[in-house]
């Protein structure tokens, strides 16, 4: 038998967790007092964690590199966030939302976590909404839902698209509540660099409190990371600048297994890249495509007349204009999961029908959103015989006020104007379904240390659906844990304070020491942004939308080489006392530099297709993903053995009793 | 397009600051400013020495974190938009560009361009919430119907990124906007308004100790907002807070 054991209770699916909860242990209020908690990050997850574990009576220290928790990435999520209500009465329900998420997920995912998080995903509207949340509402009152891909219902919960801002202030007052009483201490512009281990288990961190530099040792009964996913080791990608996987990779390399980090999502909407210089990649919610209608030209004569500016899209006839996911997929058309989505739009490209002067971007236009909106409106109005123009000024009133902030983004880019002609986008990479291997509990293989969020493997199996990544911090953060770990703490109501000056601690702390004494004095020619640009293209050349053995070998060969040319020549100005941006960056490159590899190791051994994993030995003879249930119907998760190709593979096997394993198709 | 940079450099919360002049040459006008200060830093880099500290995470307009002061004003020469947004397509060849940091007794500079905005932070902890617990035993999301012109209204008032722009810009170094932004919020919610009256007089009192200055009604301060937080919210915030002087002993 593996050693992974994901203690799922036992029964039936949709009583698991009911049972669960009366079944496992609970600190009493007088003892949580004496009990503290780490809580590494103040996105969605650990910031709902922080507050709720401090509601609960623990003492918790919670961590952040940004100057403001409210900061956390998560702010930037933009479409929505799922949850089963059922509102629009049109047959949903937590069957379904479990069902749609395995099925988009490629069968890939646990089906009892999946369950248990449909089922809390309606208690998280309910919250947010007692919070303050100013949610979308109908003219009624109510809240107003939207669609997303991969699914045939309206369950998208939504705030323009500012959603991930308004959850994170959210959760970010209820932290703030929590700082005012002094239940949660809070760290900002402090990154955690090492996790402690005593006696075997999780004990604290090591953070750099990134104004004065120091080094301090935090201890703690139980560690929480929800540090975020590791997209940024793409150099390019939607993430924030800061976003890293150090937190996880420093307890991975402590003894935490890391799941699935070949499992990346790579977003279909995002604005195209527009020079070497550019150091991120914007995404366009994929609730644009609940209206915008994506395609290419038909004929290569009109593309190369665009691509010269001799032509204007909104002067291509509609019958010279493939609408290709339409086209291709007419049961789901422009809402096809992004993995399909994503991988269309390459194919496009990569026959020659891209649209800008790279040839790698396709259009997403609202045009005829705006011509049914602008006549809806004009007949809700009452103006009879309205003109062309009234109709698309009505019609563009009613697309600024869904979608406003993301056409204002998007036109202070690019300085076109997308009302009036089609926006370009191409995919990005966007999200991480990878990351660390966690238990029903959502603890790691280390005991007392856990992972929410983003920076767990958990729900998503091998493709996320859109507004799925909130729903699972939250859940993760409100619901889950803070009962979960009450199993763990309980053991610990008699332990007392754990003192921070144990070997194990000065250990740690040394280790983190030398790290940035070696950076500093490493004194060679070229930046940390040099490495991160290249380590990134090796990324998304093999190890991105389309993979295969071959490549696969390569990248691992080169990035193996880079990181050597990292720690021989990598130039790290500046000081270790105070604030020093080049020496936070190199740090995460370091770490991104062993994780590619993994990921890459990971790719290589999934000989299959699955979800965003796209192997191009195993494909359908349309070009679908081909998966190999017999092969590989487990998650991969790896341990550390003292090198990131050297890492040990242990296989979850993944049982499926309640859904039947089948080809996902989207036709 | 080849620029000269005038930018703020100061080594730590106690030194003292000074200007410094740099050049950047083949910038190009689809770069975003803050893609420009990369290159600059590149150089420095390349040249051994430190490259200029300043605030920036999501770069696009969301985080709150980035927060220049470009040619006299906050968040630069574009309007609606944060300082990642910004882009070079609004400078021109041969431009001097000044950057400063946001400037307020209430904001200490930490490094070069970045300041500390804790105080924000700390407001928000003094009442920038509603007293609910996260256990999720609350009532359906739908059993309170609020019109939608009052949901509207309060999502624009929550779009605040905390950027603290309009400190900066205020001849008074007043956090007005902001901390109207959240009162506004939470009192056109029925469920903010049952503690309305604690928390206008809490963040108030909080936002006079951390020094921030008094409200002239000068109005710089929304034409800086890069979210276009309006005016409405400071005289929505007052009536509040004379409403909750008036009462607040009696209960
Ligand atoms: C542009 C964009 C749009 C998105 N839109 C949607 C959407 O519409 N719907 C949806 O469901 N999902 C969306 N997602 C995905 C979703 O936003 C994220 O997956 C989710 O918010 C992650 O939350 P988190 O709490 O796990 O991590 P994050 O919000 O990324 O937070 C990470 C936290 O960890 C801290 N941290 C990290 N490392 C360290 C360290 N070493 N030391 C100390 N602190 C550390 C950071 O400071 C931060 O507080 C979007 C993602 C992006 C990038
Ligand atoms: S009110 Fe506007 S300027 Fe002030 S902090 Fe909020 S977003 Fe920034
Ligand atoms: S970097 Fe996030 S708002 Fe500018």
């Amino acid at each position: 038998m593996s050693v992974l054991d994901a203690k799922i209770p036992q029964g039936p699916l949709k009583d698991k967790w009911t049972k669960h909860k009366n079944d496992i242990n609970v600190v009493n209020p007088a003892n949580k007092r004496l009990i503290d908690v780490i809580v590494v990050g103040t996105g969605l997850a650990g910031g709902a964690a922080s507050a709720s574990l401090a509601e609960m009576g623990y003492s918790v220290k919670a961590f952040c590199f940004q100057d403001s928790p409210r900061r956390a990435h998560s702010i930037a999520a933009q479409g929505g966030i799922n949850a089963a209500k059922n509102y629009q009465n049109d047959g949903d329900s937590t069957y379904r939302l479990f069902y749609d998420t395995v099925k988009g997920g490629d069968y890939r995912a646990r089906e009892a976590n999946v369950y248990r998080l449909a089922e809390v995903s309606a208690n998280i509207i309910d919250q947010c909404v007692a919070q303050g949340v100013p949610f979308a509402r109908e003219y009624g009152g109510l809240l107003d839902n939207r669609s997303f891909g991969g699914v045939l219902v309206s369950r998208t919960f939504y705030a323009k698209g500012q959603t991930g801002q308004q959850l994170l202030l959210g959760a970010y007052s209820a932290m703030s509540r929590q700082i005012g009483k002094g239940k949660i201490k809070m760290y900002n512009r402090h990154e955690m660099l090492e996790l402690v281990i005593v006696g075997g288990k999780a004990r604290g961190i090591i953070a750099r409190n990134l104004v004065t530099g120091e080094i301090e040792r935090h201890s703690a009964h139980a560690v929480v990371l929800a540090s975020g996913g590791y997209g940024n080791v793409f150099f390019l990608s939607t993430n924030a600048m800061g976003s890293n996987v150090t937190a996880a990779w420093k307890a991975h390399k402590k003894g935490a297994y890391f799941a699935n980090p070949c499992f990346t999502q790579i977003h279909p909407t995002c604005i195209p890249r527009s020079g070497e210089y550019q150091s991120k990649l914007t995404l366009m919610s994929e609730s644009l495509r609940n209206d915008g209608r994506i395609w290419v030209p038909k004929k290569k004569e009109d593309v190369m007349a665009i691509r010269e500016g001799r032509l204007s899209p909104t002067d291509l006839r509609e019958e010279d204009r493939d609408y290709y996911l339409e086209r291709r997929y007419p049961a789901f058309g422009n809402l096809v999961p992004r993995d399909v989505a994503s991988r269309a739009a390459k194919e496009r490209c990569d026959a020659g029908y891209g649209v800008n002067d790279t040839g790698e971007a396709v259009y997403l236009d609202f045009g005829s959103a705006i011509m049914r909106y602008g006549k809806e409106k004009a007949m809700v109005d009452g103006i009879t015989n309205p003109t062309e123009d009234v109709i698309r000024e009505l019609g563009e009133q009613v697309v600024e006020a869904k979608y406003g902030n993301l056409f204002q983004m998007y036109e202070k880019i690019t300085d076109d104007n997308p009302y009036k002609t089609p926006m370009k986008i191409y995919p990005a990479v966007h999200y991480t379904m990878g990351g660390i291997w966690v238990d029903y509990n959502l603890m790691t293989t280390i005991p007392g240390c856990y992972a929410a969020g983003e920076a767990n493997f958990s729900d998503h199996g091998a493709n996320r659906l859109g507004a799925s990544a909130l729903m699972q911090g939250l859940a993760d953060g409100y619901f889950v844990l803070p009962y979960t770990i009450g199993d763990y703490l309980a053991g610990d109501i008699r332990t007392g304070a754990i003192p921070n000056d144990s070997p194990e601690f000065m250990e740690a702390e040394k280790q983190v020491r030398d790290q940035i004494e070696k950076l500093l004095k490493n004194n060679g020619s070229k930046s940390v942004d040099h490495f991160h640009r290249r380590l990134g293209k090796i990324m998304w050349d093999h190890v991105g939308m389309a993979r295969n053995g071959e490549g696969l070998k390569q990248a691992i060969a080169e990035i193996r080489s880079l990181r050597d040319e990292f720690w021989k020549d990598v130039r790290v100005p500046g000081k270790a006392n105070g604030l020093n941006p080049e020496l936070e960056k190199a740090g995460r490159v370091a770490d991104f530099l062993e994780l590619g590899e993994l990921m890459a190791l990971d790719a290589l051994h999934r000989s299959e297709s699955c979800g965003g994993h796209f192997r191009e030995e195993s494909q359908t003879d349309e070009g679908e993903a081909l998966r190999k249930d017999d092969e590989f119907a487990f998650v991969s998760a790896w341990e550390w053995t003292g090198d990131a190709g050297e890492a040990k593979l242990h296989k979850e096997e993944l049982t499926f009793n309640d859904i039947e394993l089948k080809q996902r198709s989207y036709k | 397009m080849n620029l000269t940079l005038k930018i703020y450099r100061q080594d730590g919360p106690n030194a003292k600051g000074r200007m410094e002049t740099y050049q950047v040459a083949d910038i190009s006008e689809h770069m975003s400013f803050l893609e420009m200060l990369d290159v600059l830093n590149e150089q420095l880099v390349a040249k051994g020495e430190e490259p200029v500290a300043f605030d920036h995470d999501c770069r696009e307009g969301i985080c709150g974190m980035c927060s220049l002061y470009i040619n006299g004003e906050a968040h630069g020469p574009d309007r609606g938009v944060t300082t990642c947004q910004l882009h070079m397509r609004k400078f021109k060849d041969g431009d001097t560009i000044y950057i400063e940091p946001w400037r307020s007794k209430a904001f200490p500079v930490v490094k070069d361009l970045v300041v500390d905005r804790s105080s924000f932070d700390r407001i928000m902890a003094a009442g920038g919430f509603v007293s609910v617990n996260t256990s999720g035993n609350t009532q359906d999301a739908n059993a309170i119907p609020i019109p939608k012109t009052d949901a509207d209204k309060a999502f624009d008032a929550a779009t605040c990124i905390g950027c603290g722009a309009c400190v900066a810009t205020c001849k008074n170094a007043s956090a007005m906007l902001f901390v109207s932004a959240k009162v506004s919020q939470l009192a056109l919610l029925p469920q903010g308004k049952v503690e309305r009256t604690h928390r206008v007089l809490n963040m108030v009192e909080r936002m006079d100790k951390e020094g921030f200055g008094n409200c002239t009604n000068t109005g710089a301060c929304e034409v800086e907002c890069p979210k276009g937080i309006s005016l409405e919210n400071i005289a929505r915030m007052n009536r509040e807070y004379l409403k909750a002087s008036l009462t607040a002993d009696k209960d």
